[in-house]
């Protein structure tokens, strides 16, 4: 794997924005960073084949597709944890679940075609676990960006 | 808003990402048998609505060297959250950052900031930067270290009905 230099890491940052729609993307955003077409496409390739980019392409909204979200908590007993995590997991509708350190310790995301989705997918994992489903739908976004120390 | 059969087919032949070549809208349109300056349009119009919401790079925070993460979780006046969530979303080390409803009395937090770092120390000291920022408008908060990935999917579409 090469190590970042100063140029990947100035890629990382900018293609966080949003590429052109043109018949030559790459060309135009190399043009901005001082690099050739040519150059930054072997880049990212690296940059993709190395993992250190997990994807590059649109981002969909599902919200405005018609489809919802929803952030889910749950305090999971632990040693009933495993079984627990087998029940929610099965459920499609969970697109990512994570452990966290606090005794609300399952936080799952609810991705669902409709708003109603989100409801009946979390009362029935709280039907199945016996535990309670914190929602914790958006209100608001707060959106800039990640960036790389350059 | 609703998306036709043939935006259906542009997202599905995008999931996967944009090809990384010279002309890649001419050679995704070429796979759906569409041509170059219909699909620009279409996805044009897809931004318009919000069902894409741009079109980069999802960096890999763990290869980065970006291991540890951290979702602090704020009880901001709610009066305030408006500009300082503003103030908070725009740190360069947050990547989320979102109101949501407390859960009372178990969940007082209504400000959410996932911040990353190289190490926990790294990340408690950009949560000590937001509580700055807060000051008096916080009431109190937490930090919750994510422990393990136990699932992970990208977006899935049901099939046509």
């Amino acid at each position: 794997m090469t190590p970042l230099d100063d140029t990947d890491r100035h890629i990382l940052n900018h293609l966080q924005d949003d590429l052109p729609l043109v018949a030559n993307p790459y060309a135009e955003v190399a043009a901005e960073l001082g690099l050739t077409e040519a150059d930054l496409l072997a880049r990212l390739t690296r940059l993709k084949q190395d993992r250190m980019i997990t994807r590059f392409g649109p981002f969909f909204d599902a919200t405005a597709m018609g489809g919802a979200f929803c952030l889910c908590a749950m305090a999971v007993p632990e040693e009933r944890f495993d079984s627990v995590l087998i029940k929610v997991n099965a459920h499609p509708e969970v697109a990512h679940n994570y452990e966290r350190t606090h005794h609300l310790n399952m936080w799952f995301v609810l991705a669902t075609e409709t708003p109603e989705g989100i409801g009946a997918t979390a009362d029935a994992i709280e039907q199945e676990t016996g535990l309670t489903v914190l929602r914790f739908p958006k209100l608001q976004e707060f959106f800039i960006g990640f960036r790389v120390a350059a | 808003m609703s998306i036709t059969v043939m935006d259906r087919q542009i997202i599905e032949a995008l999931q996967g990402g944009l090809p990384l070549v010279p002309t890649p809208f001419a050679e995704v349109a070429a796979r759906l048998e569409m041509d170059e300056a219909t699909l620009i349009d279409r996805l044009a119009a897809l931004k318009a609505s919000g069902v894409i919401r741009r079109i980069a790079a999802a960096p890999n925070h763990y290869m980065l060297g970006m291991v540890a993460n951290g979702m602090t979780v704020w009880d901001v006046e709610d009066t305030r959250i408006t500009v300082l969530g503003a103030q908070i979303g725009a740190l360069p080390f947050v990547t989320h950052c979102y109101e949501r409803p407390r859960a009372l009395p178990d969940w007082p937090y209504n400000l959410f900031a996932m911040v990353h770092g190289a190490t926990r120390d790294e990340v408690s000291e950009k949560r000590a930067q937001i509580a700055a920022i807060l000051g008096d408008a916080c009431r109190t908060s937490d930090i919750l270290y994510s422990t393990r990935i136990l699932k992970k999917t990208g977006l899935r579409l049901k099939e046509s009905t």
